[in-house]
């Protein structure tokens, strides 16, 4: 019965984003701007799931997310660069910022992304890699909670300074923008935006499969108890570090792949969506939803996002406020997000019925965790 | 296998506190329960520490199973090779159920191997034959959080019995415990002895149930600052002179 209900969330999940709304748009009832909208939230919301399973299942919280959000979308940026690259008003084998900044050679870490299949597994293995890395180096020293919530917020800091810079050869502050064309198809032709579009609900409906598989996986339930008890854990055999490196990864990719879909939809990527505030912002997205559950990091990461499309339109200076209230707002109120919020009206109106072993009557107060300053750090030795 | 444990020259030192001190210890291989009781500060959960390779000594041998070296090793290392252990509180997982708990105990440890079986149906049989045994079974899907102090404890103590370890370590089981509760807990450690082949270590304070234990011949070892002060059974270590010194005072050992 609950296999059946999640099971039906998907399809219905995959029938309306990933066949009706395209449809849609074809047919002329759904306007293209709206479309990629969706298909931003929709990309964003991989980066969601990502941070779901690290902060949310793991209790580990990355303030640094975004530097993998980055990778991704630079690496498909840069291969759209250089598709457009002597196209341009120089008529040069480099993209048009870096003949602004005198260098009419192509710096050698540019050139592997001519390629697009090279730029799809760069965008998705560096950022897998570098987490691994910062993993590596951090877990095994038994940097944990608050100390790694830090680290990776003052990584987040140091790549930003570095990706602003002009030297970097990334496009300093204008970051990467102007994209033509991916693999030949024009970035500006309504049918390319929708096939993008299909890719992107694809991807994400093959996203939410897979975590969902992990998270009820044995392993799923190792992560789950890295949150309560990492020593319990070892002290049963289990190498807790492969584990956490395991899932810091797979966030990575996750947040590799997110960008990879972004850019082109967006048409840019600038150092502002690589550092400190955007990586706080996932965080956010995924409290809002509701932590530790893959429905609600995707419907924190679309709500969110959508109300910023629509208030910063009308109060461009509030939204900040605005987004700083709900974060606030939901940890006082109802610290398991939309999705606990649901649970909560659901037993406010009686028991209708019992949907699965979490709604069992036996289950205590979850064990008054979240609510109170621990929300955000699960640090529990 | 002539030993399960030989320890030898056992030092453990704190910041210059000798928290174990040249501790010497065998445990025969036939020994089926050894006890290990002392005054607050002997070193037992110390010893533990290191058998479970939470704490490295600064001197000494650890030799499992005749030539196995526990040092230098892991705490999931060390429970790779059989041996497990009990903490002093009772620590399962409260968000996970029953049967979760049991889950993530039992069977193989790898990721490789975790992300291939299903985290509620792996290990099934064997699992449910353990919580037949310490009467857990019917509490299967219940939250770990919800059960009762003593019924924690007996997961716990089924969490590493489905690990079918070959040394158990069990730091005070009945911390805490009712008079009922203690009961039952004899009886389960009467029947792990009668059903499995694991030799259990045992620490704990409580004179009425230690005597309980022992007195179906098992041998008990005293520790006092550090080392060995007393061993053979229990009358003979309450009749040692230095034993009652030890815990002159304290009361404990003599009026129980």
């Amino acid at each position: 019965m609950k296999l059946d209900r999640h099971v039906a969330a998907l399809a219905v999940f995959g029938i309306v984003f990933v066949v009706v709304l395209p449809l849609a748009n074809a047919a002329g009832l759904l306007s293209d701007y709206y479309l990629n909208l969706f298909g931003k939230y929709l990309s964003l919301a991989i980066l969601a799931l990502g941070m779901d399973l690290i902060w949310g299942y793991t209790g580990i919280l990355s303030l640094g997310q975004a530097i993998f959000f980055g990778i991704g979308a630079y690496a498909i940026g840069m291969c759209m660069m250089l598709e457009g690259s002597g196209k341009g008003v120089y008529g040069e084998p480099v993209p048009d910022f870096m003949i602004w900044n005198q260098v009419y050679q192509l710096p050698l870490f540019w050139k592997p992304f001519k390629y697009f299949p090279l730029a799809v597994l760069g965008a998705v293995l560096l950022p897998a890699l570098v987490a691994a890395a910062i993993g590596f180096l951090t877990f095994h020293r038994r940097v944990r909670g608050t100390y790694f919530a830090i680290l990776t917020q003052a990584i987040a800091f140091a790549v930003w300074l570095l990706v602003n810079r002009n030297e970097m050869k990334l496009g300093g502050t204008n970051g990467l923008t102007d994209f033509k064309s991916l693999l030949g198809f024009s970035l500006g032709r309504p049918s390319t935006q929708r096939a993008l579009y299909v890719v992107t609900a694809v991807v994400l409906l093959a996203t939410l499969i897979i975590c969902r598989w992990l998270v009820r996986s044995k392993a799923g339930l190792v992560l789950q108890a890295v949150r309560d008890n990492e020593r319990r854990l070892e002290f049963l055999g289990y190498d807790v570090n492969v584990y956490k490196i395991f899932v810091f990864a797979l966030s990575g990719a996750l947040a590799g792949l997110a960008g990879l879909l972004y850019a082109p939809q967006v048409g840019i990527i600038t150092p502002s969506q690589v550092g400190v505030l955007p990586s706080l912002e996932i965080v956010i997205w995924v409290a809002f939803g509701g932590k530790g559950t893959l429905w609600g990091a995707l419907l924190g990461a679309v709500s969110i996002n959508w109300l910023r499309s629509v208030l910063t339109g009308t109060y461009p200076r509030l939204w900040p406020i605005i987004l700083g209230a709900l974060f606030v707002g939901v940890i006082m109120l109802f610290p398991d997000g939309l999705m606990g919020l649901g649970a909560r009206v659901r037993r406010f109106l009686g028991p209708v019925r019992m949907g699965g072993p979490e709604m069992a009557p036996q289950t205590p107060p979850s064990s008054s965790r979240p609510g109170e300053a621990g929300v955000l750090l699960e640090d529990r030795r | 296998m002539k030993s399960v444990l030989y320890v030898e020259d056992l030092t453990v030192s704190f910041d210059g506190f000798l928290a174990l001190h040249t501790l010497g210890l065998i445990v025969e291989s036939h020994e089926r329960i050894r006890l290990l009781i002392g005054p607050n500060g002997a070193g037992k959960t110390t010893l533990f520490d290191v058998l479970s390779g939470h704490v490295q000594p600064v001197n000494g041998r650890v030799l499992f199973k005749d030539d196995v070296s526990l040092l230098g090793r892991s705490p999931y290392g060390v429970a790779h090779l059989g041996v497990a252990r009990k903490f002093q509180t009772p620590s399962v997982f409260p968000d996970h159920s029953v049967m979760e708990n049991m889950v993530l105990a039992a069977g193989r440890k790898g990721l490789h191997s975790t992300l291939r079986s299903h985290g509620s149906r792996a290990d099934h049989d064997r699992i449910a034959a353990v919580l037949e045994q310490v009467s857990l079974l019917q509490h299967a899907s219940m939250s770990a959080g919800a059960l009762s102090h003593g019924q924690k404890q007996w997961l716990e103590i089924a969490m590493l019995l489905v690990q079918d370890p070959t040394l158990l370590l069990l730091d005070e089981p009945v911390a805490g415990m009712s008079r009922v509760e203690k009961d039952r807990t004899a009886a389960l450690i009467d029947d792990i002895v009668a059903r499995s082949t694991c030799t259990i270590m045992l620490i704990e304070h409580d004179m009425e149930f230690v005597r309980q234990v022992a007195g179906r011949g098992h041998r008990v070892t005293v520790l006092h600052e550090g080392a060995v002060l007393s061993e053979g059974s229990l009358e003979h270590v309450q009749s040692d002179e230095r034993v009652v010194k030890a815990y002159l005072g304290r009361g404990q050992l003599v009026e129980a």
